[in-house]
């Protein structure tokens, strides 16, 4: 279990190098850091997909 | 309250001579008001049946979550949150649960603004989330301070130049760690809970807003209907 964690640790590291300082996008006065900007992006996908995938009813009338 | 030394506990309560009292009085409005079968409803409305309306118990769902890793984290302690791997572990639990609650609560509020969620009478539910939202960045706000770590240092030295500059740092002292921990832990998750509650509260009083109706449908009503009133068709 602990190899596999650290085997998971290490995988990730590599994906994803938190050493070192943000990376921000400037847009005049505004700044946002990549992170941020990836978190409204996915907050955007989920709120279309909650619109556009249909829900499974349960029970046979309306109320 | 009238004593009665002969009065069964399970008796206690209706009886026609004690419908003036107070308890009697704040009893049958509350009952009135919110009859269990509105309180904990067992069915919806057909318009219901979309993941959009799952956000709002997702959002309390991890707020649950955050109150209850928080409370493990007041017991044991910054020490223990900072070096011990199950203090690691429920101090992740704590932040991820506080992301996942902003990210879902912001997925509600867009839903809900859509929805224009306040039509029908429904403006104090609309409000109160809306200073739910506002208590719940403070409350996340004095989290970061409270950290007791670098990060936490850094927020709260770059926070206090923006907070003297309302004019709210004579009594919001963001450099105050023993007073923005107070905030976190006490005064603001109480006020948070409360206001939760009575959104909640008025959700179930009001019901959840109908949709709009279709282009070149007739307009349905929006108001809440009463118990014991709905019909087959009724939008609530």
């Amino acid at each position: 279990m602990q190899t596999l964690s650290t085997a998971l640790i290490q995988v990730l590291g590599s994906v994803f190098n938190l050493t070192g300082p943000g990376h921000y996008i400037n847009w005049g006065f505004i700044q946002l850091s990549v992170a941020n900007l990836i978190v409204i992006i996915l907050m955007v996908i989920v709120f279309f997909a909650a619109i556009l995938i249909p829900f499974r009813r349960h029970g046979g009338d309306d109320r | 309250m009238t004593i009665d030394t002969d009065l069964p506990s399970n008796v206690a309560a209706d009886r026609p001579e004690d419908a003036d009292q107070l308890t009697a009085k704040l009893r049958h409005a509350a009952v009135a008001a919110l009859p269990p079968e509105r309180l904990m409803p067992d069915r919806q409305p057909a318009y219901v049946a979309s993941w959009i309306y799952v956000f709002g118990i997702l959002t309390m769902s991890a707020l649950a979550v955050v109150i209850l890793t928080g409370i493990v984290l007041s017991i044991f302690g910054p020490l223990w949150w900072h070096v011990s791997s199950t203090g690691h572990f429920v101090n992740s639990l704590h932040l991820w649960s506080v992301e996942l609650m902003f990210f879902a609560m912001v997925i509600h509020l867009w839903g809900k603004f859509f929805m224009a969620a306040w039509r029908g009478r429904r403006r104090a539910t609309w409000i109160t989330g809306i200073v739910a939202f506002v208590l719940s960045v403070g409350t996340a706000f004095t989290g970061y301070l409270s950290q007791q770590n670098f990060d936490s240092q850094w927020i709260s030295t770059q926070a206090k130049d923006g907070i003297n500059s309302t004019g709210a740092g004579a009594v919001f002292n963001v450099l105050n760690f023993g007073q923005m921990l107070m905030w976190h832990i006490v005064l603001l998750p109480l006020i948070v809970g409360v206001i939760v509650a009575i959104h909640v509260l008025m959700v179930r009083l009001r019901g959840v807003v109908p949709p709009f109706a279709p282009p070149g449908e007739p307009v349905t009503s929006t108001e809440p209907v009463t118990i014991g009133a709905a019909t087959e068709g009724d939008e609530s």
